[in-house]
């Protein structure tokens, strides 16, 4: 196999990654506000239930976005560089929504304030469903090809990004995410915000599921491939089959399910594009395909040894860190009052009320 | 205003702000680290207690830290594309390497680190927290491999077919000289960063007589490390700009707003005069200390900024080769100057600890601030200082902006980031100080027997 399909292919597996872990993420800061509606009485302490699920793992999720950047910068530095000064607007958006949604899971909890918080859930709900709709709309854009000159520089305007297709896949990815995160957080939590979330999937898998499908349908007509239709099949057999073992119940084999569906799905968009990177719809000539985007033959066997040798290791260490967490978590295990948010004046913490063994306040000294 | 110049504010902004909070992180990842192994050698519970009070502080910082990296990474495709496209093939690998093998581990860590303290073994958890230190400290590493390759291009060619920049040898890339000195620079400049932070809140709480046995041994540890770091980077500071002076002679020579070339050459310590240094009214100047920082040697010679713009123009072309002098020399000299006050701060600490003076806890509150102050002006020194070039000789800074991005495009996305950093600096400050203030954890906060998930969000 010739490096840069490798490369390629490697790029495609950081996406899927990518995809497949920030994608619940993004699906339980979609669900905030639907699982613990604030006019719930337990609507805070069912948020941070929510939090906690993601609180251990998020920010390792997102590490496989800037590695994917990365690798395409050092790879495929004619790609990089017309895909992101071309998508210039939505990228900002995107990054504004990243900045905003991670502060928020660090600081929501740093000050005992009903509007300090309220302010930091809107930042996790609109930081979360931004991205989830505009990597959809990326992505398809990227597929579809886009107006390049004969320099590689993109010569489209926003809205050349924000056309029907492209916006069809972005309520994919935001329905396929938030159904992901639903089946994420069955998977991980038991009490209310478990009910609430299989509640919710058994609304919500049937427009999912269509919109999916839809959006799988006309991407594999106007560009699939014989093998193609072969994973989008499979990610629409994985869709389904996830949401039959949600409505049973089997939260694992849902999980296993959705994250398929996502697999397969980025796995159709890549082989759809295959051998370009982003083709252009003005010229083909104009396009750039793994041949003319790619870097030099010993960039690329430098970047694949450091790939084969410290991609299995960052496999296990993250791998090992869903282990350790992998218990459900519960209303009651979480710390009755707002962790460390303590009063200014007294210049030290007040002790967090015990009400009863498993509501002491956590040994963390971490805890915020 | 083109879309060159907003590009290279934004570059400018984001990058000085990210590196606000970015060596403290790197430094106080270490500190802490040393905290937590201290409770676990010791296992005396004031460690404990410390390693969570700077734990939380880290973390505070670490967060906007994290968030506005991501923004670096983005934005040399976003605003350099051009750029992108020259260096993509020798500057793309440190910079995915430094995403695969820092931030991942970083990341990873630090989230077992936050959420581990009742799920991993003592052993198993202080682990996580070196490790989380190694990343963040492996993560300069690559990146400064990446800017030392923009002041001294090593292990490349150029193809002369297709213009681009091609790499030729990763190892010298990553051994190039000039990151094996600024290396070890911007650590130390880290640790004296995170040290003297320490040092000015511990002094905040003895000062209020508060928890004075955990910030009396905070204090010492701070001031320790502060002066092992001022030294550290003085020493590397020095080898630099020896370094600097042979790879980037202008810089050197715009650092000193010396015009004509000298031997010996002295240092300007202070200027009154025109802003540029071209005229002087009246200056402070050290005799032979230019020289001897520059060769090494107090009668070398150092080129001026005229010989080496003709020499210059002869070699490139016609064209300006001047970086913008004023900034360059007034930078330099308070990159310096903050510096050596936080390394004043730290010795005159060490000295006055026994007796614990009131004006020493005044001073060390605000020379919080000086490494901050340093290593800004160090940057702003350094980037300047190379300018018309990003990649210096080969390529310069207008040549690599992104063609197609109009002005619209680009002073919204200055704008956006303008207004969204000044918030979250705001934010980031309030929380900050409310929780320097709350002070540590009591001991029954810290001991609780059951063992209870910790949950941090």
């Amino acid at each position: 196999m010739q490096l840069t399909t490798v490369w390629f292919v490697l790029i495609a597996v950081l996406w899927t990654g990518y995809f497949v872990l920030e994608g619940f993420d993004f699906g339980v800061g979609i669900l905030l506000p639907a699982l613990a509606p604030r006019r719930d009485a337990h609507s805070d302490i069912d948020r941070r239930v929510m939090i906690n699920s993601i609180g251990p793992t998020w920010d390792g999720n997102e590490v496989w976005l800037l590695v994917a950047g990365g690798a395409t910068f050092a790879a495929f530095p004619e790609w990089y560089a017309s895909l992101f000064s071309g998508f210039y607007l939505p990228l900002l958006i995107i990054l504004v929504a990243l900045i905003v949604r991670g502060l928020a899971f660090e600081y929501r909890g740093k000050i005992d304030s009903a509007r300090w918080r309220r302010n930091w859930d809107r930042a996790i709900f609109w930081g979360s469903a931004v991205p989830a709709l505009l990597w959809g709309v990326a992505f398809a854009d990227i597929v579809r090809g886009v107006p390049l000159d004969a320099g590689h520089h993109y010569t489209g305007t926003l809205f050349t990004l924000l056309n029907p297709y492209g916006l069809l896949a972005g309520l994919t990815t935001f329905g396929l995410f938030t159904l992901h995160g639903a089946v994420f957080l069955a998977l991980k939590t038991r009490g209310e915000v478990r009910d609430r979330a299989r509640l919710l999937l058994m609304r919500i898998w049937p427009p999912v599921v269509a919109v999916a499908a839809a959006f799988l349908l006309f991407t594999q007509v106007a560009h699939g491939k014989a093998a193609t239709w072969v994973t989008a099949s499979a990610a629409a057999v994985a869709l389904l089959a996830a949401v039959t073992a949600a409505l049973r119940g089997r939260d694992g084999w849902a999980f296993a399910g959705t994250a398929l569906t996502v697999v397969l799905s980025v796995a159709t968009l890549f082989g759809d594009l295959w051998p370009h990177v982003l083709p252009s719809t003005t010229n083909d000539a104009y396009g750039l395909t793994v041949h003319n985007a790619a870097s030099t033959h010993y960039t690329l066997t430098v970047m694949t040894w450091v790939a084969v040798v410290f991609t299995p290791v960052v496999l296990a260490y993250q791998a090992w860190t869903y282990w350790v967490f992998r218990a459900r978590l519960t209303r009651d295990v979480i710390p009755v009052a707002t962790p460390a948010a303590p009063p200014v004046a007294t210049g030290r913490a007040e002790p967090e009320k015990s009400t009863g063994p498993g509501r002491v306040a956590g040994p963390e000294g971490t805890t915020a | 205003m083109t879309a060159l110049d907003v590009a290279r504010w934004q570059f400018g902004i984001t990058t000085v702000y990210h590196f606000i909070f970015v060596p403290l992180t790197i430094g106080l990842s270490v500190l802490v680290a040393g905290m937590q192994t201290a409770w676990h050698v010791r296992k005396n519970p004031v460690y404990l207690r410390m390693t969570k009070f700077f734990g939380k502080l880290f973390l505070i910082n670490f967060a906007i830290g994290v968030v506005t990296g991501i923004v670096q990474e983005f934005q040399f495709g976003m605003n350099w594309s051009d750029y992108s496209r020259f260096v993509g093939d020798v500057f793309g690998a440190p910079l995915a390497m430094e995403g695969l093998l820092a931030f991942f581990l970083e990341s990873t860590f630090l989230g077992l680190w936050i959420f581990g303290w009742d799920k991993l073994s003592p052993r198993v958890h202080l682990a996580t927290i070196w490790l989380a230190a190694l990343g963040t400290n492996l993560s300069a590493y690559f990146i400064l491999a990446a800017n030392s390759w923009m002041q001294h291009p090593v292990g490349y060619r150029l193809n002369p077919i297709t213009h681009r920049a091609e790499l030729t040898s990763i190892a010298k890339v990553l051994t190039n000289s000039t990151t094996l000195v600024t290396f070890p620079h911007v650590l130390f400049g880290a640790f004296l960063t995170g040290g003297v932070f320490v040092v000015g809140v511990s002094a905040w709480h003895l000062a209020r007589k508060r928890d004075t046995v955990l910030f009396g041994k905070a204090m010492r540890y701070g001031l320790v490390v502060s002066l092992i770091a001022a030294v550290g980077v003085s020493v590397s500071g020095d080898l630099q700009a020896r370094i600097m002076t042979k790879q980037q002679p202008m810089k050197m020579a715009a650092a000193e707003a010396l015009y004509t070339t000298s031997a010996p050459a002295s240092f300007s310590l202070f200027t009154i005069g025109s802003l540029d240094g071209g005229q002087e009214l009246w200056s402070v100047r050290a005799p032979h200390v230019l020289s001897f920082m520059a060769t090494g040697d107090p009668n070398g010679k150092v080129e001026g900024i005229d010989d080496l713009h003709k020499a210059y123009e002869a070699r490139y072309g016609p064209g300006s080769y001047k970086p913008v002098v004023p900034v360059t020399y007034w930078s330099f000299r308070l990159m310096i100057g903050f510096g050596f006050l936080a390394g004043l701060l730290a010795l005159a600490g060490l000295w006055f600890q026994r007796r614990g003076s009131r004006w020493f806890h005044r001073a060390a509150l605000a020379s919080m601030a000086l490494p901050f102050l340093a290593n800004t002006m160090g940057w702003i020194f350094t980037e300047i200082g190379r300018q018309p070039w990003t990649v210096f000789g080969v390529l310069r800074t207008k040549d690599g902006v992104s063609p197609g991005v109009g002005l619209g495009s680009v002073v919204t996305s200055l704008t956006v980031f303008t207004l969204l950093y000044a918030a979250l600096a705001v934010i980031a400050g309030v929380l900050m100080v409310r929780y320097v203030r709350s002070g540590p954890p009591s001991e029954e906060e810290t001991t609780t027997e059951e063992p209870l998930p910790a949950f941090s969000y």
